[in-house]
């Protein structure tokens, strides 16, 4: 499948996954692939504290939009970003319907709490209800959700049949059933889980795949593996045999060095291939492999790399089930 | 597996482990807390303490390994060959609510007035903040029950330090909250004009969320009342707890640029609520090895590309590349805690989930 033709399959993809995987990397490589196909992105982050901004070098990021990256003469759309606070979104959906005064009360009698804990997951499906306008307004070609870190994320995203269970009445309840009917078409949204091939985050990605499945019924895209170190052969060479064979001379301490750092790289490398293949067999969605970056900064040329990878990943898709 | 980190100097928290007797692991998700939380609680046994570490979700094999199943809400004991003990539970936080609920209601009818409310239901489970709150309120049971020497708290992912130090504060906050008043109100009658007000608020609301929804609401504060300052009371002592010279807060973080700035974030917090970061662990750092060749290791790989020690030197860089810019990171997190002392854990070659492993933390913290 080619990257414009994988972006297309929904407007809207949530990139879920346990905080510290990486996350909000794929989602911005997600954008990036997207918008050097000529797609134009709109990342959307829902926690108000994502290194979106520091990566892409820009402002921080507001309930405003503000562009990561801009078109080029290239063909390359452009990508922007905005945040999604509870807040803002119910100041913004009470004004909608016509209640701006106790919108203002709300917040001022710092009450949004009581609103808010009225009904479960209401700020949830407030949140995803301004997704849901920006889906429907086509915002951009493409618009990636950076979810809520772990147990949040379910919740995040169950909020909205937890409702419809709760209120029965309403506009509230109309939004809930909205913003269900969207997160379960594949044709406007589907879900990328993103893990490290480490076992914790293997297992719980398998778990939220099939929660999703059940409890929301959301269409699932491939699973993002992160940080996967580019397989090295020969890591059991003998340095100080290698190295007389080849006339090279080693300094004091480095073929100690050599065989430690070889033997430390093919262990993890064992390790991300023993749960790789646990992943696969738990769970029958494709992966998209990204490599691990070695580099200290995750600047525009770092989500470029990742980007590549996707789309290389991608392009494989159909072939691999 | 053992590494040329930099130097570790573990003597503090290995005093922390052994002198103080309530130990909270802080910081940003997914960076190893409750191994960090287990870990302490262990090392605290093996001084001969009796130690219990309060998990809020443990992976489910290092939950196996400590003998919790998803339902104990009380201290199991774990069997091990030390001369102290080691308790562990794993936090519910309904039912720590419910239980807070009952012992402060005056009558078991209001008690359960408040447990089947639907709005209490929805607080006790999603108000932001009670899984803090549950947390520093188990602490506080545990200290007063008195068979433990060392108290480890694992703490909820939370995006601000304060969170946790501040939850128990904030349910009476939310008690306190003007509106929650007015509502409280509707059964005198010498306040019928805020009365008018609060109708028609309550009113609109019920336009967005619906009747039920806010009868619910108005019942369960009407359930409430005369308990607040039971609640209150019960929150000053648990703020006491925490700021007493007896407790320190272990910051956990990993050496990763996001985590990093979350975590000096969570230290300046605390450091505006008084509360000091008395150790820091960073943990999962890549190793380092060798000495100080780094810039000509990427060049080898590159110029002995295709012979068999192409691949040696281009793990070496990579490694190194990896470890210095780790490095580079903690630099001013650990800084900014000093004069606190900081550990840096290695990553290990598997991932921790039971005893043993554990044990190997350990040797790193302790």
């Amino acid at each position: 499948m080619d990257p414009r033709g994988f972006c297309r399959q929904s407007r809207l993809v949530i990139v879920a996954g346990k905080g510290g995987v990486g996350k909000t990397t794929v989602a911005a490589a997600l954008a990036r692939m997207a918008a050097r196909a000529g797609l134009s992105a709109l990342v959307v982050e829902v926690e108000g504290k994502s290194g979106l901004a520091a990566a892409f070098g820009t402002e921080v990021l507001s309930y405003d939009e503000v562009v990561l990256s801009p078109a080029s003469p290239d063909g390359t759309a452009e990508v922007r970003a905005r945040t999604i606070t509870p807040d803002g979104a119910l100041v913004e959906y009470l004004e909608d319907k016509g209640l701006r005064r106790l919108s203002r009360r709300l917040l001022r009698g710092g009450a949004v709490d009581v609103v808010a804990t009225s009904a479960p997951g209401i700020k949830d499906i407030l949140v995803l209800g301004k997704v849901k306008q920006l889906e429907r307004a086509e915002a951009a070609d493409l618009i990636v959700l950076d979810a809520p870190a772990s147990g949040h994320a379910m919740r995040f995203l169950m909020s909205a049949r937890g409702l419809l269970d709760a209120v029965n009445v309403g506009p509230l309840q109309a939004q809930a059933r909205d913003v269900l009917e969207m997160l379960t078409d594949p044709e406007r949204c589907q879900v990328v889980l993103v893990t490290l091939a480490e076992e914790t985050p293997v297992n719980e990605v398998v778990e939220t795949a099939y929660t999703l499945e059940d409890k929301v019924g959301t269409n699932l895209g491939p699973v993002v593996v992160n940080g996967l170190y580019p397989v090295l052969e020969g890591l059991d060479a003998d340095p100080e045999a290698a190295a007389a064979a080849l006339d090279v001379s080693l300094r004091p301490g480095e073929a100690e060095a050599l065989r430690r750092a070889a033997d430390f790289r093919s262990r993890r490398q064992a390790l991300q291939a023993e749960q790789v293949g646990r992943l696969s067999a738990a769970l029958a969605l494709p992966q998209l492999h990204l490599p691990a970056l070695f580099d200290a900064e995750l600047g525009l040329s770092q989500i470029d790399r990742l980007a590549d990878a996707l789309a290389t990943g991608v392009e494989a898709l159909g072939v691999v089930p | 597996m053992t590494a040329d980190g930099p130097p570790v100097s573990g003597e503090s928290l290995a005093a922390l482990v052994s002198e103080r007797s309530i130990l909270v692991c802080c910081g940003p998700g997914g960076v190893g807390k409750t191994t960090a939380a287990a870990a302490a609680a262990l090392a605290g046994a093996r001084c001969g303490r009796r130690s219990v570490v309060v998990t809020i979700d443990p992976a489910r094999r290092l939950a196996d390994a400590l003998g919790l199943d998803s339902l104990s809400n009380t201290p199991t004991l774990v069997a091990g060959d030390w001369p102290g003990e080691l308790w562990a539970l794993m936090l519910d936080t309904e039912s720590t609510f419910d239980a807070l609920v009952s012992k402060y209601a005056p009558a078991p009818e209001q008690a359960e007035a408040i447990l089947s409310n639907r709005f209490y239901r929805n607080i006790s489970g999603a108000l932001s903040g009670t899984q803090e709150y549950m947390a520093m309120e188990k602490l506080h049971e545990l200290h007063d029950e008195d068979r433990f020497d060392l108290i480890v708290v694992d703490t909820p992912p939370t995006r601000n330090a304060l969170d946790f130090v501040d939850a128990p504060r904030r349910l009476t906050r939310l008690l306190d909250n003007r509106i929650f008043r007015l509502l409280m109100l509707p059964t005198r009658a010498s306040f019928k004009a805020v009365n008018v007000a609060t109708q028609t608020f309550l009113r609109t609301v019920a336009r967005v969320v619906g009747s039920e929804v806010v009868q619910d609401a108005v019942r369960f504060f009407q359930a409430f009342e005369g308990m607040e300052d039971g609640f209150r009371d019960r929150a000053q002592r648990v703020h006491q707890l925490l700021s007493d010279p007896g407790t320190a807060f272990l910051l956990v973080a990993a050496p990763r640029p996001d985590v990093v700035a979350e975590a000096e974030f969570f230290a300046d917090k605390l450091g505006e609520a008084d509360i000091g970061v008395a150790a820091l662990v960073v943990n999962r750092m890549h190793p380092r090895f060798g000495g100080e060749w780094s810039e000509v290791d990427r060049e080898r790989a590159s110029t002995l590309a295709g012979t068999p020690l192409g691949p040696l030197y281009e793990s070496l860089a990579d490694l190194r590349q990896l470890a210095d810019g780790e490095e580079g990171h903690v630099a001013a997190l650990v800084a900014r805690v000093a004069p606190a002392p900081a550990v840096r854990v290695p990553m290990l070659a598997a991932d921790v989930h039971d005893l043993a492993g554990l044990s190997k933390v350990g040797e790193h913290l302790f």
